[in-house]
């Protein structure tokens, strides 16, 4: 087991070296230091002397992948790339692009709680519901409850989350005045403002998770344990939670262990419609103000979480499912 | 007055998709296996009925495809032999909803107005007031604003019959050809029609078609003197503008998926046959791939070229060529993004083949690999490619209007969902609301997608006879044979 898990890590770290190596290449190949400069800065003449300023504030201002300088490692260790690397690996995301820059490392931490207030009663009530739903169609296969939640799961899939967030928006804010529309308040205030974007986020995506669910559990259900189970004469209920429903945890782990790093990531369309300033809302931010430190440091985070994640759920099967042996 | 034609980049993509298309149903009507397994897509009605929403939508997308530069009148004093070209680019689609286009009012206006929305100082018998202002296009032609329920009923009708006389006629031509083919009379292929007893539901399919030409129909007789769904801000159709706003969706939803087949069924094939370092290196590039979070990833690559895009404007001529690139870079973005996928399906039915015997046979033959991978095992793959490419239809349309939220969807100065969702967002919270581009946003993407989902189910339940397992039934329904 352990020697199992040390071996993922390692994988996982050239993995984390191959998103560092693209991701590099995506911004700095088009994009040079050069014109990251000019465009912080602003305005119509830029001085050279000014791109270089800007620069050297923030560690630009090497060549980007070998420095002929140099001699020996120096070459390679000399660069944007080797700098920017080993602070990324040692969690140190620096400082961002814009004009008034603010630590990243800081605001990550600091925005991070919030996303996983919102995030995490997401994942599980998620979870929760979509399982729920699933259970009661395939409990009623065959009948008019099972074709017409099939086809209310079809057409919830077919409508963008967005109009979800909107209507939601407009319904439960403007119209009934429920909830604030948007906003963000520390400790037990906070529930206020995340109770519809929860809500919302749930039926956004119930629709697609209760169709892929429900068909996990028929193909478990279509199995010869089931039959046996039925054959002894067990009640449909105690087939479906006690044998289907456990079976098919494998699955249903792994399809929603996907989604694992959005859960710190935060959801970004969410975050920014409600105005919580997680880390999704950061990333649009960023985004939009074209401020790629922050982007950068968002890939790389994204994947350490989804490598750590994936990890996760490998142990976790081994606690699901007995069989499954780690090594 | 002349014209040039235009082929942009996503044009020239649609049409040689249209010649593949064209020539797989060719290959298809004469391979009778596959002829029956379309077959079966086509026997479930659902699909059917979302096939022929979906053609009219791609009907939509192909006519606004075909662009065009009208050529402007020739100055005077220059050589006759020299032309000019506007430098705005038109379709078809634009020519044939030249009156919509040109109807531009000053800003909002609600569905069939004909007052504006806002209030402006109008002067009324010589005194000064605060009222809403008639609309310049807008039901003009009423003399008496009392009389717009009338002409609004009166032309609804018109339009109502126009579209059920041209699905009559399509009815009949339809049961004339089957009767023909089938050695029965006109009258009772008609009735095995109206009865459902024939292979096809073909009743079921041209209901839906009726449905369609009679919104067609009411919406074609009103937009010539109405806005049938409204005005935006700057005073433009919302209907045109959801019209337009459907190639950019095909072109987003069929392009991108296009974009990732190569790399997929590649390396995805690769992966499977050779295994070894082959196998590693493929499988390490596709973990690297995923591990990054997908719009993140597509955000960082739409940034990057839009850098490039904003450091280079020599190399387009037109606005509508900038916005085409960008729209086909975001496609192939979307593409390079997606493939790991597909290829770790096919990597897995790869290796379940290869153990089988005639590929066990033609490798002992001493068959290249390239060749056992194009003859023995992509044939027998390809199943499981068509049915991802229409799966993902529907969720890279859903996609676009996402990535257009987040900033790194097309270009702005191009109709799409997203964009109009977008605005939308905060006409929501206008007082009073404005919810017409909204609805029609709404509605035009939900027929869209749920028809693309629907038809995706029938070709997945035909394709692949397991997943047609989890398919719900009612009891006593009829029998899908």
């Amino acid at each position: 087991m352990l020697h199992y898990i040390l071996r993922r890590l390692g994988y996982g770290l050239l993995v984390l070296l191959g998103v560092n190596l693209l991701t590099f290449a995506l911004f700095f190949t088009v994009n040079t230091p050069d014109d990251m400069a000019r465009l912080n800065i602003g305005g119509k003449r830029v001085t050279q002397e000014q791109i270089d300023k800007w620069k050297r504030e923030r560690g630009y201002d090497k060549p980007l992948m070998r420095n002929a300088a140099e001699t020996g490692t120096r070459q390679l260790t000399e660069t944007i790339f080797w700098e920017r690397s080993v602070s990324l690996f040692a969690l140190d995301f620096g400082r961002s692009d814009a004009k008034n820059s603010v630590d990243i490392g800081h605001e990550v931490a600091t925005r991070m709680g919030v996303s996983l207030q919102l995030a995490v009663p997401i994942f599980v009530l998620q979870l929760l519901a979509s399982t729920l739903f699933a259970l009661l169609l395939v409990f009623f296969r065959h009948t008019a409850i099972d074709f017409w939640g099939v086809v209310l799961c079809v057409v919830m899939l077919s409508i963008s989350s967005l109009f979800y967030i909107i209507v939601g928006q407009f319904l439960f804010s403007r119209v009934l005045a429920l909830v604030p529309i948007s906003g963000y308040a520390e400790g037990l205030d906070a529930a206020r403002f995340l109770v519809l974007p929860v809500a919302l986020s749930l039926l956004a995506r119930l629709g697609g998770e209760a169709r892929l669910y429900r068909a996990m559990f028929l193909e478990e259900a279509a199995k010869d344990y089931v039959r046996t189970a039925r054959a002894k004469g067990l009640a449909e209920h105690a087939v479906l939670l006690r044998h289907v429903l456990r079976n098919a945890l494998i699955p249903i782990l792994t399809s929603a262990g996907a989604y694992l790093p959005y859960v710190f990531l935060g959801s970004l369309v969410f975050e920014s419609f409600f105005g919580i300033p997680g880390l999704g809302a950061y990333v649009i931010d960023a985004i939009a103000g074209q401020d790629f430190a922050i982007v950068r440091t968002m890939v790389f985070l994204g994947s350490l979480l989804y490598v750590a994640s994936f990890l996760l759920i490998d142990i976790a099967y081994t606690w699901v499912d007995p069989r499954v042996r780690l090594g | 007055m002349g014209f040039r034609p235009v082929l942009l980049w996503t044009d020239a993509v649609v049409f040689a998709l249209l010649a593949v298309l064209a020539l797989y149903a060719w290959r298809v009507r004469r391979a009778p296996e596959r002829r029956a397994v379309w077959a079966k897509v086509f026997r479930d009605a659902p699909a059917l009925c979302s096939a022929v929403v979906f053609g009219a939508f791609a009907l939509v997308a192909v006519l606004d495809s075909l662009h065009f530069r009208r050529a402007l009148a020739a100055p005077a004093a220059s050589a006759p032999a020299e032309r000019f070209y506007a430098t705005r680019t038109e379709s078809l689609l634009d020519l044939l909803l030249a009156r919509p286009l040109a109807m531009r009012e000053s800003s909002y206006s609600a569905p069939l107005a004909i007052h504006g929305f806002g209030k402006e100082s109008v002067e009324v018998d010589g005194r000064v007031e605060r009222a809403h202002p008639r609309l310049q296009f807008g039901g003009a032609h009423l003399a008496d604003p009392a009389d717009r329920a009338a002409d609004l009923a009166r032309r609804a009708i018109a339009g109502l019959t126009g579209g059920l006389l041209l699905a009559a006629v399509a009815v009949v031509a339809l049961a004339g050809w089957r009767a023909r083919r089938r050695g029965l009379r006109l009258a009772a292929s008609l009735r095995e029609i109206a009865a459902d007893r024939t292979p096809l539901p073909l009743r079921a399919g041209l209901l839906t078609l009726a449905a369609l030409l009679a919104l067609a129909g009411v919406a074609v007789a009103l937009m010539g003197h109405y806005h049938v769904f409204g005005t935006d801000r700057t005073g433009n159709d919302v209907l045109v503008q959801a019209l337009k706003s459907v190639r950019t969706a095909f072109v987003i939803g069929t392009l991108s998926t296009v974009a990732t087949l190569p790399l997929a069924v590649g390396l995805g094939l690769a992966a499977g046959w050779f295994g070894g370092w082959v196998d590693e290196a493929i499988q390490y590039l596709c973990t690297v791939l995923s591990s990054i979070p997908n719009v993140l990833l597509i955000a960082a690559c739409v940034l990057m070229v839009q850098v490039f895009v904003d450091q280079n404007p020599q190399l387009f001529e037109t606005a509508a060529e900038r916005a085409d690139v960008r729209l086909a870079l975001l496609c192939l973005i979307l593409g390079l993004s997606g493939w790991p996928g597909l290829a770790r399906l096919l990597r897995g039915e790869v290796l379940k083949l290869r153990e089988l015997e005639y590929v066990q046979a033609a490798s002992a033959f001493g068959v290249g690999a390239w060749r056992i991978m194009a003859r023995h095992l992509l044939p027998n793959v390809m199943h499981l490619v068509l049915i991802t490419t229409v799966l993902d239809f529907s969720a890279l349309v859903l996609y676009e209007a996402v990535l257009s939220y987040v900033g790194v969807g097309v270009d702005p100065s191009m109709n799409s969902f997203g964009g109009m969702i977008n605005l939308a967002r905060s006409e929501m919270s206008r007082d009073p609301v404005v919810w017409w581009s909204f609805a029609a946003a709404f509605g035009f993407m939900l027929a869209l997608v749920l028809a693309a989902n629907l038809l995706a189910d029938g070709v997945r339940d035909a394709f692949d006879p397991r997943a047609a397992a989890a398919r719900p039934r009612r009891a006593g329904r009829r029998a899908l044979t």
